[in-house]
């Protein structure tokens, strides 16, 4: 199945901002990060078409999957 | 002057009216009791000024006051408090800032600064330790915030000194007028600068020497080398904050759909990663502003066309992008850079022609009246525009400068402001975020985020990850993040230190600089107290529990894209069980009992 891949923050370096992805069903945002090569301790935030999940929850077909690193602010 | 123990135990008296100046003990118990600050100045407001006083008339105190921890070797120690009845909301204003002022006023020797009264025409106050004076200002006044600064600092005659001023927009006394320093810093909300305009006070620059050094300098070492590990090591103030500033929140908020769009219209911003931290640190990121001995560092400095300064923070990439539909940095670098020198809040300012925008998409303001570029969603000549206009009170923008609360009740619909108490809501959609909802609601001086920051659990997952669509437990959250906020403010540090560190770093702290040895217990029943003591004056101040709510768009339109999609703020879930939890009656006000538990009789 495909799904897209949006970047942000620190993690974009080296890497890229969106792409479209194949992955093998079935497949968690855990399994993503292992076929990016991103390390899992640097993202902090996970979003599958806007709604918060963890690492292993299961992607389905034209999923966004957004992935973020620490973020503070206000 | 070696400042040991965290207070200098002094303040400085400033009577305009009778240019009488004295300075007074401030008694280490009470200072304890309210443990400086937002607190302690909090506390010397309520007993000295009645909570129904005009806010812009002599009677009104603006009260500029220090932690205990600022200007020490505390990790981020350059905050101090613009404190006094503010005009925008009639409710107690208290206004936060960083730069250097603060930690300079207390190596000047003053933990605090009282003006009262009003001068018969414009001046300035200098003070060089117990050498203070009064100036003529009429040379300045009408001058914008940089020009100010330069002005000041060569008369005053000494490049190190620390500038506090306002711009035209707090002569004018405008309900959104902030007080500056150090150029791009900002005591924002609340008008707060228009008090300081109609005292005639144009600025005060303050010069001191020596330091803050703690009570217990064996205790204060080890303590400092645990939290300045913890914030070095934590990802958010160790690196994100760092690099891509507070813009960094522009594309989690977009993404999860509580990114206020075209005056809280939508929750998402398609064009927002163009306007983002990302994009700032990409293509106009030149420096860093950087407050005093902060190793956080999240203070930026952008150049757009000639145009460069301070900023812009979050909320202000907000207010000018998303809310007003623009998706051209460059253009909100030069509002941002408007609010700088006419010295204006940017949130205030930017949520203001937002709104002004619906009313007149929707032919609520008639064209005729609009002597500018047309207030459309989209315009990035109108976001720069306006602005200026706003702070020299040109036109429709006088109109623009009295908040978006009195402009749409002007023109007949007062719901299309989206805020609280009459002040600006800040960058993020409470129907995405019911705890961050609650904290709009209920914060002591209006529409406000920072007071109870819920959008760090809710969204960030800091100090723990909640549903943000869920209302259960959200109360005792609410009333957790206000009351340690409460005590973070009054030390002295910045807030931003707590994303790394816990309440018991804050103890720690606090005990070590002062001398004491407070249970994490104690610091957050301080932080209790000062929340209740400014509840009372606001309910004295006439602002009812009433008020404690929210615009209808976001109590009734559900949002319809993304995470929240077909959600409203449910306030009725939560407010109940917030009074309850507050130790207040089912009327939301604080109960003699709760009171006399606080000390606050």
């Amino acid at each position: 199945m495909t799904v897209e891949v949006r970047l942000f923050s620190a993690l974009r370096e080296g890497r890229f901002r969106n792409k479209t992805l194949a992955v093998e069903p079935p497949a968690s945002p855990a399994d993503l990060l292992r076929q990016l090569a991103i390390p899992r301790q640097d993202v902090a935030i996970t979003l599958v078409n806007g709604r918060f999940v963890t690492a292993d929850a299961a992607l389905a077909e034209g999923d966004v999957v957004a992935l973020f690193p620490a973020i503070g602010g206000g | 002057m070696i400042v040991k123990g965290g207070y200098c135990g002094r303040l400085l008296r400033i009577d305009l009216t009778s240019r009488r100046i004295t300075t007074e003990a401030i008694e280490a118990a009470t200072a304890r009791k309210f443990i400086g600050g937002r607190g302690l100045a909090s506390h010397y407001l309520a007993r000295e000024v009645d909570p129904a006083v005009d806010p812009l008339s002599p009677a009104n105190k603006l009260l500029l006051a220090t932690g205990p921890l600022t200007g020490s070797g505390a990790p981020a120690p350059g905050r101090f408090m613009a404190v006094t009845k503010g005009p925008l909301t009639g409710a107690i204003a208290s206004s936060n800032c960083g730069g250097y002022w603060g930690p300079e006023l207390k190596f000047a020797g003053y933990d605090m600064v009282i003006v009262e009264g009003k001068a018969p025409g414009p001046v300035w106050v200098s003070i060089r330790r117990q050498d203070v004076a009064i100036h003529d200002a009429a040379g300045l006044w009408g001058k914008l915030v940089g020009q100010t600064t330069d002005a000041l600092l060569a008369e005053f005659g000494d490049p190190k000194a620390r500038v506090l001023c306002i711009g035209p927009a707090g002569e004018a006394q405008g309900m959104l007028a902030c007080i500056m320093c150090d150029r791009y810093r900002a005591a924002g909300r609340s008008g707060v600068g228009a008090v300081m305009g109609s005292k005639n006070l144009k600025a005060v620059v303050v010069r001191g020497s020596g330091r803050v050094e703690p009570a217990r300098d064996e205790q204060a070492a080890d303590v400092l080398k645990a939290v300045r590990r913890k914030i070095k090591d934590n990802a958010v103030t160790g690196q994100t904050l760092p690099t891509y500033g507070t813009a960094a929140l522009v594309n989690v908020i977009n993404e999860c759909g509580i990114y206020p769009t075209r005056n809280f219209q939508s929750g998402y911003f398609p064009r927002a990663d163009g306007a983002s931290g990302e994009a700032l640190a990409e293509k106009y990121l030149t420096g860093k502003d950087i407050c005093f001995r902060c190793q956080i560092a999240c203070g930026r400095y952008c150049r757009a066309d000639d145009v460069e300064g301070g900023g812009p923070e979050y909320e202000t990439v907000w207010a000018y992008s998303a809310d007003c539909g623009v998706g051209d940095l460059a253009a909100v670098i030069k509002a941002n850079h408007w609010c700088n020198e006419y010295g204006l809040d940017t949130i205030g300012a930017g949520a203001t022609i937002a709104c002004a925008m619906e009313l007149f998409e929707n032919g609520h303001i008639p064209p005729a009246e609009v002597d500018g570029p047309p207030l459309r969603f989209g315009s990035t000549e109108a976001i720069v525009e306006w602005t200026r206009k706003m702070g020299a009170g040109e036109g429709f923008g006088a109109r623009l400068a009295l908040g978006s609360y009195r402009l749409a009740e002007m023109y007949g619909h007062p719901e299309l402001s989206m805020t609280v108490k009459r002040q600006e809501l800040p960058a993020y959609d409470p129907r995405g975020a019911q705890g961050h909802g609650l904290e709009y609601a209920t914060s002591n001086r209006g529409g406000c985020h920072v007071r109870g920051y819920l959008i760090s659990a809710e969204v960030l997952g800091i100090p723990e990850k909640l549903d943000p669509l869920t209302t259960a437990d959200k109360a005792v959250w609410v009333k957790a993040f206000q009351d340690l906020t409460a005590a973070i403010d009054s030390l002295g540090v910045c807030l931003f230190t707590s994303f790394a560190l816990r309440a018991d770093d804050y103890r720690d702290l606090f005990n070590a600089f002062v001398g004491e040895d407070w249970t994490t217990g104690q610091l957050l029943t301080a932080g209790e107290r000062i929340w209740n003591l400014e509840r009372s004056f606001n309910l004295r101040a006439g602002i009812s529990p009433a008020q404690d709510t929210l615009p209808p768009r976001l109590l009734k339109e559900p949002l319809t894209e993304g995470g929240p999609a077909g959600h409203v703020h449910r306030l009725a879930d939560m407010l109940p069980e917030y009074y309850a939890l507050r130790g207040w009656g089912a009327d939301g006000v604080p109960t003699e009992a709760k009171l006399a538990e606080l000390a606050l009789v």
